[in-house]
């Protein structure tokens, strides 16, 4: 696909606003590509929301300032019990959708008869689980099989906009990476907007936190990543 | 005609707060106004001020619920304070058309397919009304949808272009919409050259609605233009810090 640009890499964008024509025959008529945030209408590209454009060689997409954390198959998310169902735990994961944890796969010979959900898992108690699948049609369905995924028993859980969360791995995880280096905080980052992080004591933990809020209050700045740098080393020191 | 009519346009030609016929009134627009709400607005037409929230997509009950896309939800209203004498807070007939016809107009351009099950909430608060409340409403929601992330195909401005004595006017405030001939709120998305808006309360002559219509797309595209620049101006502010 050959692309002829209107906007620059990282240039602000609004919905509506023209990003670039496709120099290529044959109409394509009206396309949407969701994840993008782009639409097509005859060979123009538009952008659908309020963000930056990511230019890259043959590709384009913009990555919005705000949105609600949007599900997929796969996705590590943090989520909140706010629901105890006879074979269920209802789980809050900040989506549209209401996310379902099914009992058989907290407990092992799993009989409603015996077991009581809410001895497993009670309202307002915090699981990192693993969205198994989920659809247009159905809602959200989660599991706590697999490695670290579980009740939250320890630690702090640090509240981000889910659009931030690609900026806090950063690229090929190099903020992920200092923050956790310099730190010596273990972290793990659920995509809809929730960090989880164990550090050593008390301060560390405090610091971690401003750095990450840092992140969230702006994100698109220029040199972000030797900005938060240069923050953790005076807090903590080198 | 009775004898306490004021004169609207005056003999120097122009209209009664000084304007030419194709002027706007000053315009100032600020996008994230609230803190709790997803997405918000303020936008001012003149003496008219009004503030715009947007939640979601967020859940929402079965009952309202649609299998294939979100449902928006729009509420307009007027505060009790708006208007020169104390209105009733309980929405008024007008109330439920004018938010009908704001969600229809949003509808036409907000992707509501990509949130099947969800609810978009709008909350529109005349806090002063001094004529084109709608349509301030209408720009102020599509720049709270904007920051909240929405996906959509365009953003939408509203300007409500009247006839006054006689002239076609562009964004009539509270005097030319009482004592005026005609009154015509139009909602236009410029970048895809769509109207989703079209309501007239008085006569025109086809000449005239032609000669409004025009007025009020070129009116809109300026609103648009101010539109998109007070979004790009917010994130300027946060990238340059």
């Amino acid at each position: 696909m050959k692309l002829k640009l209107y906007v620059a890499d990282r240039q602000i964008v609004r919905p509506g606003d023209t990003l670039a024509v496709i120099e290529e025959d044959g109409n394509q008529g009206f396309k949407r590509i969701p994840e993008k945030h782009i639409y097509l209408v005859d060979n123009n590209i538009y952008s659908d929301v309020f963000g930056v454009a990511s230019v890259s060689e043959n590709d384009i997409s913009v990555i919005p300032f705000n949105s609600v954390y949007y599900p997929r198959k796969e996705d590590v998310v943090i989520g909140i019990i706010e629901g105890i169902g006879v074979t269920s735990w209802e789980v809050n994961i900040r989506s549209p959708y209401k996310a379902y944890l099914n009992a058989s796969d907290a407990i092992e010979n799993f009989n409603p008869l015996y077991h009581d959900l809410k001895s497993y898992l009670d309202i307002g108690e915090m699981v990192l689980a693993k969205i198994v699948a989920f659809d247009r049609t159905r809602d959200p369905l989660l599991t706590i099989k697999g490695k670290g995924l579980g009740k939250i028993i320890e630690g702090i859980i640090i509240e981000v906009k889910p659009s931030r969360i690609p900026r806090i791995i950063g690229k090929k995880g190099s903020m992920f990476n200092l923050l956790t280096s310099k730190t010596n905080c273990e972290m793990t980052v659920a995509q809809n907007g929730f960090v989880w992080a164990k550090c050593p004591d008390e301060y560390r933990g405090e610091v971690l936190t401003q750095a990450i809020k840092l992140i969230d209050e702006k994100p698109h700045v220029r040199g972000l990543t030797e900005e938060i740098k240069q923050f953790l080393e005076k807090k903590l020191g080198g | 005609m009775s004898e306490s009519r004021p004169r609207l346009i005056r003999e120097d030609g122009l209209r009664v707060d000084g304007r030419k016929p194709e002027d706007l009134r000053p315009i100032r627009m600020e996008v994230e106004v609230l803190k709790n709400a997803n997405g918000s607005a303020l936008v001012e037409y003149g003496g008219t001020k009004v503030i715009a929230a947007v939640y979601g997509p967020r859940e929402t009950p079965k009952a309202v619920q649609l299998p294939d896309r979100a449902v928006l939800r729009v509420r307009y209203h007027m505060a009790p304070f708006s208007t020169s004498e104390h209105k009733s807070p309980a929405p008024t007939r007008r109330e439920i058309e004018l938010s009908k016809v704001i969600r229809e107009a949003l509808e036409a351009v907000v992707f509501t397919d990509q949130f099947p099950r969800a609810s978009i909430d709008v909350f529109i608060e005349v806090l002063q009304a001094d004529g084109g409340t709608r349509t301030a409403g209408l720009t102020a929601a599509s720049l709270a949808l904007a920051d909240a992330g929405i996906p959509m195909r365009d953003l939408v401005a509203g300007v409500a272009v009247g006839k006054v004595d006689g002239v076609i006017v562009l964004d009539i405030n509270e005097l030319e919409d009482e004592y005026g001939e005609a009154d015509m709120p139009l909602g236009y998305a410029a970048g895809i050259g769509e109207i989703v808006l079209l309501q007239l309360n008085g006569v025109l002559t086809p000449e005239e609605f032609k000669k409004a219509v025009e007025l009020g797309k070129r009116g809109a595209e300026r609103i648009y233009a101010q539109m998109k620049e007070t979004l790009h101006k917010k994130y300027l502010a946060v990238l340059e810090s």
